[in-house]
């Protein structure tokens, strides 16, 4: 019997044992706590790296893998950057570009202008720019002085934190202008509303051009220094670029213009950079060497920064180009352009005005059908190379990845704000420096004086074409358009606007994006836009 | 227990009259008859007869013999055990009697006569309601069963080349449907019993192998997790189906569970049994593609003047090229008996199989060890289980099976050429690898040149020790102590001559990964028939303890010659998910007058994936059960042998496919080539990852209704099972308000659905004779599954449901399906297509739904569904003298497809491709599109896809006895033997409802012997 007890005792030991040793309380082996992160000024600094990455990158994981937009946004990781997304809204739509594959996901209907609430590329977008207002929010709330004071962090430490927690606040503002621009009146929030805690409120495109205004504005002496700060970083000339932009559409965003604003911020930007010199050497894998044009860029690298948007896609996106061409594996056959803006160009051979870079061996320049690879021109505006012609400092052996940086703000951009709002009766400028910012863009796109045009020539519309022409595939034809109202409307048709050959007018409702109905379904305070 | 009644005393010869009388007496008196007999029997056994020879042969009802089925001489302690043919003989005084027992069958009691040879035929345990069957934390007796239980043991099992446990009970069981999920070996199987309770969240249920509760998830280098037990190990198979019978497994049983009982030693004289199948599968059915000649044609007349120099002058068909007929072999061997007073079983197993698609291939070897001594009387009982498992597999690479259907049939296999291993391949002068950056690959090239070789291992195994109490003997005290550890790893070479790789110079990667599932359980169970109120009570309480452990190793990424590619350095060497569950269960039977049963059970769970808040749940059930014939009226009625009314309700619950830490805030850093360039450095970053802290127990709520019904002898017998199934608190990943969460998708408790259904079987055996038999089973289901809601604020009219299903062609992923409220999960959301006056689709051209002038997403629209309404099963098996013969069919009814071969293949944009030439569906020339405009999303390649299948035939011989003491069976299957189906496309069968690079199921031709000593 004493054996039976023993038995007996052993049982209810181990059993004992083992409910005490293991805990329910598990953490993951190589993920950290939001404490564990934020202690250090290297944790502060990843973590703000992240807010960065977030334009450059689809996920934490180079190429694919551990994507930042979830699969039931847009299933293809590869198409989650913020560059892709963003780009196809303000390109495909016009006439800059379509995309020869119409079974990708939310391709069509937008060039044709026939696009509903529901669809990846648009909910991408929203979703995108909303997930770096979402970590930019938690950066914000997580360096306050009280935080970082109750962290132990002072001295220079905490310097560089305040700067990164301004940067926060810039990216936070960029993002917010996107989603002013696209979607009108998107959700709000910011570092006050704690994670899952409130359903946000919707704002109206009015109230957040003067909540961005008064961030950049409140940001603009927190802010490095112009061209002080590590590449790659905002700085206080980017604050000023974007409010130039802003107000540039001002007139579209809350029915006032506010030229004078645009030409005060141009005229704090111009000074301090100048254009290179050489045009075809904006858009290469060592175009970082750019910093005297470039204000604020998104920084692409093929060994360190891999991903299938960005440059990458612009790079490989354009059909029928070479990969000896592009520097790359070859083409993905999907990008041409509409005859109608080749033909802003008057010679579109690119021997007279270097900036018309068209692919044009096998591909007819009519656009007779919108999804055949081979109808539109294609454009080499974009390579994976050296000046020299070399192959990219961090080549990829594959062909895949690119190094090519994108330029959000560049001083010629700026010329064309200046230039604009001087024409549309801004004070603080005047005709003749305008005339001469646009022909400092066209002797460079020449190569010589050629191409320069005199006062006379210089008008609203000129402006707009040559806006095409000198900033065509960065992602601004959409905005342009709109504030021309050339947009929707029958002032301006190019091939298969409205989903005819010829083009047609649609209905203005078009002007901005319908809210996604994920969203519509997920918070009760929002409306969606009218007519969709 | 045992009885002196025969259910088949006509077959036995030699049958004696005082047997026939005491047959007639009444089962009510049934133990002082028995006592009464016995007594007689020793008595003639002892003095009335002297020794003989007996020898006899032992059968199933279905005919089949036998094996290893224990023969004792009662009162004796002599006991013989039968060969591989049924046959055994013993020394037996005349007049003795003899008791015969086999798992599985209802112990018999015969009485020897002068016969000196006799044929005993043993009736299903099916039929033996005494008969004990294992449920969760102990057995039960079958009669005593409230719950949807179902057993299924060895002798109903499919027959043939079976690679993968689950497949044994395929078509079997009336609410249980396994699907493979493709051709390959070794495949696993989609398994939902009762349609699946969640939407986000695991459906696959809950196994539990001797004891052993398995995790779910995949091991790498494994096709299949479950592929690593051995199927020739297992004795029997239990489902427990509704909430009743499987709330004792709280959070892991709303999927439903199955219960492995693996072949155990059962004492005797050492017994060898060998079997051995070969087999040689063979390739049904091809992808329709165009022939070379259409193809040329084709080109001709509508390609560019460039596409036209590209055709070449091959006729290749590619499909016939990448398939094989593949051999294989799986053998097994077993040696049972008892080493003094250890019952012991020792299995060995060997498969060797290849794939029909080549350099695929499977080899798998598996050891089971079985010992199950008791002690102190009988008071201690050990039972050790080990199984162990090592495969070695290639996988092919399956990118050639679609890549076969696509690729130029004008072009050759191989050139003239060093290049590319001397495959064709598409050249581009202007790109730097020399190859057409976007063109598809060879799909030889793609299966030869790729080494993509897993050696996973697995071992389960436990130790279970129930001790009776000495001094109270309705006490017993179970402990049960297990363990599941794998280990998955394998590499992948690529040579960097192939094209697939060239821009990378090949690969040379490695993956390896670490499983560590620790289990201890340990319950109280007391039984207690207390005849003063004639109630019969059974209770159980106990404690579980699961711990699941994964160390997954990551590595950099190699090229051929492993050099490393620049930068691909993991951000961490390994990363170790775990996920703990703590449980406090019970169980209590009541039975009353051995009519009413009364069961209920609870169990409390807490699990590591919930904040302490919500971590635990509780999960209860209660099931009544009436056994109708055991009233008065029905006693006497010789046509109703059986009839029982069941009826149940209980909680489950469901954790399963949703993350270890979903309700921590928690940071990753980003890998060393997703860093972002601040300056000259390269910074990684920390991303937040999305989360719920409010996150808990999807639970689902069963209602079952049944009755159990036996007519004539219960030759004819069966249940039907009416349940409800409601899930609440859906385990979903719903969006989040943009801007409040990290990730804009979270895994939240949000949402409602409903499986509805009738569950009906029916087993009959209209042949019950000595040379003779012949069984029929049917069983039949209905599921209705509907959901009820998926947001936050109930009816949210905004809310339009959730897209799920990619399919190939286009990137940006375009989906198929959606999941929305008060239809059916899985429902296909397409363009309604019209068609023009003979019924040609017209491309591009669909109905404007909604009305407003434009064809955009807005107009699609809900149409049919993946999943079956109905489906069914149908076994039939007869035995006539030494022959056997069995098949099963399996229908399923009004189950649709998305023909994505068709959808992505048959256009004319697919031929002229993008920069070289690809073969298309022969679906193009029906429509004649020219893929010029969206046709992916119409519904027209939505189609039906019922079926019905033969998935075996089965003859089988039995020589009998070869080299003096060994017999001999032979066996012959044929599986897949038939699909009669309108669906069009490769193999209507197809879980995701989506056909697309589908890996076809071979035609399987099997040869069999078991030899037994």
């Amino acid at each position: 019997m004493k054996r039976i007890y023993k038995v007996i005792a052993v049982m209810i030991t181990v059993v004992i044992l083992a409910s005490c040793t293991k805990k329910l309380d598990l953490f993951p082996t190589n993920d950290l706590t939001p404490e564990s992160v934020y202690t250090t000024s290297t944790g502060y600094k990843q973590a703000l790296a992240k807010i960065y990455a977030a334009f450059a990158l689809t996920g934490n994981t180079g190429g694919t893998g551990s994507p930042d937009i979830p699969t039931q946004i847009i299933a293809d990781e590869g198409n989650s950057d913020f560059l892709r997304l963003y780009w196809n809204l303000q390109e495909l739509t016009t006439d800059e570009a379509s995309w020869t594959w119409q079974n990708d996901a939310g391709v069509r209907g937008l060039h044709e202008m026939s696009w509903s609430a529901i669809n990846p590329i648009i909910s991408g977008t929203y979703y995108r720019s909303f997930f770096q207002i979402t970590l930019a929010n938690d950066f914000i709330r997580q360096s306050t002085d009280e935080n970082l004071a109750g962290r132990g962090i002072t001295g220079p430490s905490a310097d560089s934190i305040r700067k990164y927690r301004a940067e926060a606040r810039f990216l936070r503002a960029y993002q917010y202008w996107i989603l002013m621009d696209l979607f009108g009146n998107p959700p709000f929030v910011t570092e006050t509303d704690g994670i899952g805690t409130v359903i946000p409120k919707q704002t109206t495109r009015t109230e957040l051009f003067t909540y961005i205004e008064s961030e950049l504005k409140a940001i603009e002496t927190e802010l490095i220094a112009p061209k002080a700060n590590e590449y790659g970083r905002a700085d206080q000339a980017a604050a000023w670029a974007l409010l130039a932009r802003m107000y540039l559409n001002a007139q579209v965003y809350t029915g006032t213009g506010k030229f004078t604003e645009a030409i005060t911020y141009s005229n704090k930007i111009k000074g301090l950079y100048s254009l290179h010199n050489n045009y075809r050497e904006l858009m290469l894998a060592d175009n970082h060497l750019n910093t005297n044009e470039f204000i604020f860029t998104i920084n692409y690298d093929a060994k360190y920064t891999q991903n299938w948007g960005g440059t990458t896609y612009l790079t490989h996106g354009p059909a029928a180009v070479p990969g000896s061409i592009s520097g790359t594996s070859g083409n993905w056959g999907g990008l041409r352009l509409t005859h109608n803006f080749v033909d802003l160009f008057p010679d579109p051979s690119g021997n007279t005005d270097k900036r018309a870079q068209f692919y044009t061996t096998g591909q007819n320049k009519t656009m007779t059908d919108l999804y055949t690879g081979t109808d539109g021109y294609s454009t080499t505006k974009y390579r994976n190379k050296t000046r020299s012609g070399g192959p990219a400092p961090n080549a990829d052996p594959a062909g895949n990845w690119v190094d090519i940086d994108f330029p959000i703000f560049r001083l010629a951009e700026i010329y064309l704000i200046y230039a604009e709002a001087v024409l549309r009766g801004g004070a603080g400028g005047d005709a003749v420096t305008a005339l001469t910012h646009i022909n400092q863009l066209r002797a460079r796109a020449y190569g010589n004086l050629s191409g320069n045009i005199n006062a006379s020539q210089l008008t609203l519309d000129f402006i707009l074409d040559e806006r095409g022409r000198e900033l065509y595939y960065e992602m601004h034809r959409r905005t342009d358009l709109i504030r021309y109202d050339k947009f929707t409307t029958a002032a301006y048709l190019w091939a298969w606007k409205g989903g005819v050959s010829a083009g047609r007018a649609v209905d203005s409702k078009y002007k901005i994006f319908p809210i996604p109905t994920t969203d519509l379904s997920s918070n009760p305070n929002l409306k969606q836009n009218p007519g969709y | 227990m045992f009885t002196c009644t025969s259910t088949s005393a006509e077959n036995l010869t030699g049958y004696s009259s005082f047997q026939k009388k005491i047959a007639k007496m009444k089962i009510k008196n049934r133990l002082r008859h028995v006592a009464a007999c016995l007594f007689s029997l020793f008595f003639f056994t002892t003095v009335l007869f002297a020794q003989q020879s007996l020898k006899g042969t032992l059968r199933s009802a279905s005919g089949e013999p036998l094996v290893g089925a224990t023969v004792t001489v009662k009162g004796s302690g002599r006991s013989v055990v039968t060969s591989p043919t049924g046959e055994f003989s013993i020394d037996v005084p005349a007049g003795s009697t003899l008791v015969i027992s086999y798992v599985g069958y209802q112990t018999r009691e015969i009485s020897v006569t002068s016969e000196p040879q006799i044929t005993i035929t043993l009736q299903s345990a099916g039929a033996d309601l005494n008969e004990v069957v294992v449920v969760g934390y102990g057995t039960a007796r079958k009669k005593d069963l409230t719950g949807s239980v179902v057993n299924i043991t060895s002798k109903d099992f499919q027959k043939g080349v079976i690679t993968t446990p689950e497949q044994l009970i395929a078509g079997k069981i009336a609410g249980v449907s396994v699907i493979s999920n493709g051709g390959q070996p070794g495949a696993g199987s989609t398994i939902r019993i009762r349609g699946g309770s969640s939407l986000r969240a695991s459906n696959s249920p809950l196994f539990v192998i001797d004891g052993v509760p398995l995790e779910n998830d995949n091991i790498s280098g494994a096709g299949n997790p479950l592929g690593l037990i051995n199927p020739n190990d297992i004795e029997s198979f239990t489902i427990l189906k509704d909430a009743s019978a499987a709330a004792i497994y709280g959070t892991r049983a709303s999927n439903g569970v199955i219960i492995i009982t693996t072949r155990k030693g059962r004492g005797g004289g050492l017994r060898i049994n060998f079997s051995s199948l070969n087999s040689a599968s063979i390739l049904v059915k091809k992808v329709d593609v165009l022939s070379s000649d259409q193809f040329r044609t084709i080109v001709n007349d509508k390609g560019s003047a460039a596409q036209k120099t590209m055709i070449g002058g091959a006729n290749t068909d590619w499909q016939d090229e990448i398939y094989q007929t593949a051999f294989g072999t799986d053998n097994n061997i077993s040696l049972s008996g008892g080493l003094a007073k250890l019952p012991y079983r020792l299995s060995i197993g060997y498969q060797n199989l290849e794939g029909i698609l080549k350099t695929d291939k499977m080899q798998k070897a598996s050891l089971g060890i079985s010992v199950n001594p008791t002690f102190l009387d009988n008071h201690l009982k050990v039972d050790i289980n080990l199984k162990g498992s090592m495969q070695k597999n290639r996988f092919g690479n399956q990118a050639a099976i679609g890549g076969a259907v696509s690729f130029d049939p004008t072009q050759p296999i191989y050139v003239k050429s060093n290049r590319f291993g001397g495959y064709f391949e598409w050249l581009n002068a202007t790109s730097p690898t020399g190859l057409e950056s976007l063109a598809g690959r060879n799909p030889l090239g793609l299966l030869n040149q790729r080494y993509d070789e897993g050696t996973p291992q697995r071992s389960i195994g436990n130790v279970q020790i129930d001790y009776k109490f000495h001094f109270l003997p309705e006490l017993r005290a179970n402990l049960n102590i297990g363990y599941d550890v794998s280990k998955g790893k394998g590499t992948v070479f690529v040579s960097d001559s192939a094209a697939a790789d060239y821009s990378r110079a090949g690969r040379n990667t490695e993956y390896k990964q670490s499983k560590r599932n620790t289990l201890l359980e340990f319950y109280l169970n007391y039984v207690k028939d207390i005849k003063s109120i004639k109630s019969r009570v059974d209770v159980t309480a106990g404690y579980s303890y699961n711990n699941y452990l994964t160390t997954v190793f990551n590595y950099a990424d190699f090229n051929a010659k492993r050099v490393k590619l620049p930068n691909t350095d993991p951000a961490f060497p390994f990363n170790k998910p775990e996920n703990t569950l703590i449980s406090f269960f019970g169980r209590a039977n009541y039975t009353l007058n051995d009519r009413y049963l009364l069961t209920a059970t609870l169990r409390r769970d807490g699990s590591s994936r919930f904040a302490s808040e919500n971590r635990w749940g509780l999960f209860p059930s209660i099931a009544l059960a009436w056994k109708i014939k055991d009233e008065q009226f029905l006693s006497n009625n010789n046509i109703i042998s059986d009839l029982k009314l069941r009826i149940g309700y209980g909680v489950t619950g469901q954790q399963d496919g949703i993350g270890n830490y979903d309700y921590l805030s928690r940071y990753a850093l980003s890998s060393a080539n997703a860093t972002y360039q601040f300056g000259g450095t390269y910074y990684q970053g920390y991303r937040p990852s999305g989360f719920n802290p409010n996150i808990k127990w999807e639970q689902t709520a069963t209602s079952n209704i049944a009755l159990d019904y036996g007519f004539l002898d219960n030759r004819i017998n069966g249940s039907i099972d009416f349940y409800l199934k409601k899930t609440t608190d859906l385990l979903n990943e719903i969006p989040q308000p943009a801007g409040t969460n990290f990730s804009a998708f979270i895994i939240a408790n949000v949402g409602d659905m409903e499986n509805k259904g009738v569950e009906f079987s029916i087993n009959t055996e209209p042949i019950r004779r000595n040379d003779f038999t012949w069984n029929v089973d049917f069983n039949i289901t209905y599921n209705k599954n509907t959901i009820k809601n998926l947001t936050v604020i109930p009816g949210d009219k905004n809310y339009v449901g959730f897209q799920t299903g990619t399919i190939a062609g286009g990137i940006g992923g375009q989906f198929v399906y959606i999941n929305a409220v008060d239809g059916p999960k899985s429902t296909f959301n397409l363009y309604k297509q019209v068609y023009d006056s003979v019924g040609r689709p017209l491309e591009g051209v669909f109905v404007d739904k909604n009305e407003d002038g434009i064809i955009n997403q807005n107009d699609l629209f809900k149409t049919k569904t993946a999943d079956p309404k109905v489906f069914l099963g149908f076994s039939t098996g007869m035995t006539y003298k030494k022959w056997n013969a069995s098949f099963v069919l399996r229908a399923s009814i009004d189950n649709y497809v998305y023909n994505n071969t068709f959808s992505q293949g048959g256009t004319l944009s697919q031929i002229r491709g993008n920069s070289v030439l690809y073969n298309a569906s022969t679906n193009y020339l029906e429509t004649g599109f020219n893929g010029n405009s969206q046709q992916l999303l119409s519904d027209y390649y939505i189609q039906n896809a019922s079926f019905l299948k033969m998935d075996n035939l089965n003859i089988g011989y039995n020589v009998g006895r070869v080299f003096n003491k060994a017999t001999l069976q032979l066996s012959a299957t044929i599986q897949n033997v038939f699909v009669i189906t309108k669906y069009k496309g490769l193999d209507p069968e197809i879980s995701s409802g989506i056909d697309n690079n589908f890996y076809p199921r071979p035609r399987i031709f099997a040869l069999g012997l078991n030899l037994g000593l």
